[in-house]
């Protein structure tokens, strides 16, 4: 491998720097990655870790919002309260069915649409105009603009007319269709990222790879398997990994289009502890719906992330 | 890639035009929507263009009160976070990726928990911290959170980068006598460069659209962010009138679009080509 370009500058003698000792070169490695560590942990222990800390001590206690409130110590009463509340455990029911396929959904949409992005289409810089699009909305602002798309007199159900399809679905009132026309909406809205996430680590992959696969006469899609799926390994995992947490913790798109009606169709179990905080006040007890919910989550995450390392690894 | 039949491309046509719709079709009708009159829009004509340009809509949702100042504070505090998060960002993903060990196992395992706590669980003490600090109700407590916060994602996307950069680079640098610090300069940030973009991408986004942490910390109208604006906009009229706000929801998306073009031809780049050769 020769080295052109980036490299041309750098000082000409190979032997300029002294050699260091093993051990001695340990902790100046140490050194330096602690000094570059550091100016990222300030505000994350600040403003994250002992907030954290501080909420986490709520779940155990009977604090609420209202004023003069003293938060007493009432140990695992929250907790034994939750196992029995059916309909917490519904709420988690649909957060899991909401996150999984919105997850899903928006890898497989966003990698193919990231591959069109990457190959020498016409309309490649409307896509992607368009694919950034709805990134750069605020979520207040999209939730308004598909609740008025999915209005029972909208401009969907009048599209669905014109084509001779049934015109009179309510997306959003309706018992069957409210959970996947939000989650169609939860696609929309985080596809651009992941796209230009994917579409970024697309465009590091050298070209010398994929020419020389063309060249051995592999097709596009042994290319895509052996070639372009490995190096954006790493891309896929940490993009998809987020992506299930971001839609997990989701709130203002969902608040905004249902409030979690109809029904508690589409009751996220942030919505569920969002009301259960806010609306009811018992702080103490939506503390402890918080604390389980993200147990439940890093344990899945845990699982998931494990697995794809092992399989990294063998 | 020039030898794709014309079968494969057709599909691959259909496919982007499947994207172009579902991706655009909100868009064209909320644009539409904020040049129709009312009478248009209640009528429910479906024609792009109406029948005149109605831009009283875009006078009507400026003119309601603030809406400029909380654009102003949003972009301010976007613009803000974005090169906090940046600035913070590079060193430290720098040393997840490149220092393996418990370094790494620590700061990986922290990204990934701070990113399932949920807001609600630390919107309440937050608030209590940040009183304390006399920055409840301050664009600069705004942009401390959404720093904080924008943070770890920042972190673990760049890291990912950093990791695709190839090692022998390096080495071949370290080699050639350059210490790690113009290393870093002149053969990581470079190649780096379409990863920050990215991040700066995301930083300046999510500060920009963020509405829950607005909502709870900033409490008097002239520090209101454009998305909490907006949902006062809303909550004001009682019922949504239809026009002005789709007008103000377009104006919301203007600045960000701006960010976008002139960040985004950085993307295509293609840094790492070239740089290597085998």
């Amino acid at each position: 491998m020769t080295i052109t370009s980036t490299v041309a500058t750098s000082p000409a003698d190979p032997l300029g720097s002294p050699r260091r000792t093993g051990s001695g070169r340990k902790n100046q490695q140490r050194r330096e990655a602690i000094a570059l560590v550091v100016p990222s942990l300030i505000p994350i222990i600040i403003f994250s870790v002992v907030p954290l800390l501080q909420g986490i001590w709520y779940a155990f206690t009977d604090a609420t919002l209202r004023r003069n409130d003293t938060a007493d110590f009432v140990g695992l009463d929250n907790f034994t309260r939750l196992a029995g509340d059916a309909f917490f455990w519904d709420s988690f029911r649909i957060g899991m069915v909401w996150a999984v396929s919105v997850t899903l959904i928006q890898l497989v949409a966003s990698l193919g649409l990231a591959l069109l992005l990457n190959s020498n289409l016409r309309f490649r810089s409307l896509t992607r105009l368009l694919a950034l699009i709805p990134w750069a909305m605020p979520p207040v602002v999209v939730a308004i603009m598909w609740t008025m798309i999915y209005a029972p007199n909208g401009p969907l159900n009048h599209l669905l007319g014109v084509v001779g399809l049934p015109d009179d679905t309510n997306w959003l009132g309706d018992f069957d269709t409210a959970l996947p026309a939000v989650i169609v909406v939860g696609v929309w809205v985080g596809m651009p990222q992941t796209t230009v996430t994917l579409l970024a680590g697309l465009q590091q992959i050298p070209a010398e790879l994929m020419e020389a696969a063309a060249v051995d006469g592999a097709s596009a899609w042994q290319r895509f398997r052996s070639v372009v799926l490995p190096s954006l390994r790493p891309v896929i995992l940490s993009i998809t990994s987020l992506n299930f947490i971001w839609n997990f913790n989701s709130f203002g798109l969902v608040y905004v289009m249902t409030e979690g009606g109809p029904g508690g169709k589409t009751m996220l179990p942030m919505l569920f502890t969002y009301l259960e905080a806010f609306k009811n006040r018992n702080l103490g007890y939506a503390a402890a719906m918080g604390v389980v919910l993200v147990v439940v989550v890093v344990l899945i995450l845990a699982g998931f992330l494990r697995s794809q390392f092992r399989k990294e690894a063998s | 890639m020039n030898r794709t039949s014309a079968g494969v491309r057709t599909l691959q046509y259909i496919a982007l035009v499947g994207f172009i719709l579902f991706l655009g079709f909100p868009l064209l009708w909320l644009v539409s929507a904020s040049i129709k009159s009312s009478q248009e829009l209640a009528a429910l004509d479906m024609s792009v263009l109406p029948r005149q340009f109605h831009w009283d809509n875009y006078a009507v949702a400026l003119q309601k009160q603030g809406i400029l100042r909380s654009a102003l504070n949003s972009l301010i505090v976007a613009l803000l976070s974005m090169v906090l998060v940046v600035v913070l960002s590079i060193p430290a993903s720098y040393a997840l990726a490149r220092f393996k060990g418990k370094l790494r196992a620590v700061g990986v395992g922290w990204i990934l928990v701070s990113q399932v706590f949920p807001v609600i669980l630390i919107i309440i003490p937050l608030f209590v911290v940040l009183r304390n600090a006399h920055l409840v109700d301050t664009l600069v407590g705004l942009v401390l959170v959404y720093t904080t916060f924008t943070m770890p994602f920042a972190l673990w996307m760049l890291q990912g980068f950093v990791a695709a950069i190839p090692n022998e680079l390096e080495e071949a640098a370290a080699m050639d006598g350059a210490s790690r610090f113009q290393t870093l300069r002149r053969i990581v940030f470079p190649l780096l460069m379409p990863g920050i973009v990215a991040t700066a991408m995301f930083a300046f986004v999510a500060a920009w659209n963020e509405f829950f942490f607005a909502l709870v910390l900033i409490q008097s109208p002239e520090n209101y962010t454009l998305p909490v604006a907006l949902k006062m906009f809303v909550g004001g009229e009682g019922k949504v009138a239809l026009g002005p706000l789709a007008a103000g929801a377009v104006l919301a998306t203007i600045p960000s679009l701006i960010v976008f073009s002139i960040l985004q031809r950085r993307l295509t780049g293609g840094l790492l080509t070239g740089s290597v050769k085998g």
